[in-house]
């Protein structure tokens, strides 16, 4: 197998890092990789969405998601391709810990050359012990039709 | 609650984002004027879904609050949002409403849109458990 595709993501990965909205939360990419996407935001006074008890806002939970979803769809891809994303469902299953980083994990579970279709969790520290749960499906944006996808495993 | 402006003047998070609040004629609308912390791909420029996500989720939380004249902000359960354009580098609006209030579950729907209130961004639906 060509090593190509771990290239581009290596030096995508620095830029992706540097999507204004993840850096305005203070969040960093943790991993990307055709398994899955990792992000990591931590606590921080300006994520608060109820001021009486220091819980952090639902949006910082939905959007930390689905920025790891996209990355997990980035994480399938050959080359860069604009993605956008089509729905995304969360379930918040409990509020997340004051003063505790919020992990997001997300797997690409299927992808063609349009449609790819990720599930993904928000936790502290037990990905079982989830804060959030949610399903999303991204469309890709392309031009022209190089062979894009390369496969979560090859064996 | 009667200040909509006020409450989302308390949460620090709709600070962040720079949501404010607007009635007019009875009707609650939110307002984001476009910042550049709120991008989400640099090159088209678009806001990040989670942006929008976020304007949508604080419509609804703020419209039930409002609506239920509760001193106690909402729970989210669960919610689901449409994307339906790009949401571009531009002032965004959103307005939510109560589509069945139970004792203590809540479906709201609420839009978000750009220039032309006709062409919504992105759509919610949600469910919110309120405070008894």
């Amino acid at each position: 197998m060509s090593d190509a595709p771990q290239n581009w993501l290596e030096q995508a990965f620095s830029l992706m890092e540097q999507t204004p909205y993840l850096a305005g939360l203070k969040g960093e990419l943790l991993e990307v990789s055709a398994e899955r996407a990792r992000a990591r935001v931590p606590y921080g006074p300006h994520l608060i969405g109820d001021p009486d008890t220091g819980v952090v806002h639902g949006g910082v939970v939905s959007g930390l998601l689905d920025h790891t979803s996209g990355m997990a769809v980035m994480g399938r891809l050959r080359a860069p391709v604009p993605i956008a994303t089509l729905d995304l469902r969360i379930d918040y299953m409990k509020p997340a810990v004051p003063g505790e980083a919020i992990i997001a994990e997300a797997r690409c579970l299927k992808i063609t050359h349009e449609i790819a279709f990720v599930r993904g969790v928000a936790f502290h520290r037990d990905p079982d012990d989830a804060i959030a749960l949610c399903t999303a499906a991204f469309m890709l944006i392309r031009v022209g039709s190089p062979p894009l996808i390369h496969p979560a495993r090859s064996d | 609650m009667d200040d909509p402006t006020a409450l989302l003047e308390a949460i620090p998070y709709c600070r962040h984002l720079g949501v404010r609040a607007e009635v007019k004629d009875g009707v609650l609308t939110l307002i984001m004027p476009f910042a550049r912390h709120l991008i989400g791909n640099v090159t088209l420029p678009a806001l990040h879904g989670g942006v929008i996500g976020s304007l949508l989720e604080t419509a609804a939380i703020a419209q039930l609050v409002w609506e239920t004249r509760s001193v106690k902000l909402p729970k989210p359960v669960d919610i689901a949002i449409d994307y339906l354009r790009s949401g571009r580098a531009l002032e965004s609006f959103a307005r939510a409403r109560i589509a069945k209030q139970g004792r203590r579950v809540v479906n709201v729907h609420a839009e978000m849109w750009q220039e032309d209130e006709s062409k919504p961004v992105a759509a919610l639906r949600g469910h919110f458990l309120i405070a008894s």
